[in-house]
């Protein structure tokens, strides 16, 4: 039995990797979403990674975590990284776990 | 504390697919007592880290049982119970500060207790090593608008 509450598109243009998250983000989902935008980013070699989180309903620490983790890969790699439609309670955990001293938010 | 209005006991599986089972049977349970969406919101958010530890770390590879008790009060009061069977922790106020973790590798963030106890208005964790972990959970609900 498998369930899915999130998923992420991906697109590649003009070397920017844009990865659209929606739905509910949680433990169970993050590992697959992990693994969807590390292959994007071996693949696409783009120069900036950016995470929309516009359609993102739920999130809990496990969100943190798969972006942490995102923006720790992209700086070790020497690729941009940013944060799209973070609104909301999801900024809200990130601000709390003072993520937004270190990741640039847009929009 | 007064008996409560109404009490719901669940038990599953610590299958990360019931992280998002519980929390939304938490959020149907506290729909009763027609919470605002901020408290609803805080309440799916911390029963998702509570879950989501016994998923992660108290049973490591293993499934085991996860136990979830919610009782809701007169006064607008719910409080959460959330419990496992697995290994326990050995130091609990250690494991409580914001960011620690013994996970990093899988990106775990060490924030989950932060949120639990931010997101609610209390939050008590008893742990004993080989025995399981216990997470208290209250929170006051807004009174309803006349």
């Amino acid at each position: 039995m498998d369930t899915k509450n999130a998923d992420v598109k991906l697109e590649s243009k003009n070397n920017i990797l844009t990865a659209a998250i929606s739905g509910e983000i949680d433990h169970h989902c993050a590992k697959n979403i992990r693994q969807e935008i590390d292959a994007a980013l071996l693949s696409a070699s783009p120069n900036k990674l950016i995470i929309n989180m516009g359609g993102v309903t739920f999130m809990d620490s496990s969100g943190l975590g798969l972006i942490l983790g995102r923006y720790t890969k992209a700086e070790e790699i020497g690729v941009q990284f940013s944060v799209q439609g973070a609104r909301g309670r999801v900024r809200q955990m990130f601000d709390m776990a003072g993520l937004d001293r270190i990741i640039t938010f847009e929009g | 504390m007064k008996k409560s209005e109404n009490t719901l006991k669940l038990q599953f599986d610590s299958l990360s697919q019931n992280e998002s089972l519980a929390r939304s049977l938490a959020a149907a349970f506290v729909m009763q007592l027609n919470p605002t969406v901020a408290e609803l919101a805080d309440i799916k958010c911390a029963v998702s880290e509570a879950v989501t530890n016994c998923t992660v770390h108290a049973y490591r590879d293993a499934v085991g049982p996860v136990y979830m008790i919610m009782n809701a009060y007169a006064d607008r009061k719910v409080k959460i119970e959330i419990r496992d069977a697995g290994c326990g922790i050995p130091d609990v106020e250690t494991a409580m500060q914001p960011l620690y973790t013994t996970d990093a590798e899988n990106e775990r963030s060490g924030m989950g207790f932060t949120v639990m106890d931010s997101f609610m208005d209390s939050l008590t964790v008893r742990s004993r090593p080989g025995k399981g972990t216990k997470v208290i959970m209250m929170k006051k609900l807004s009174v309803l608008p006349r």
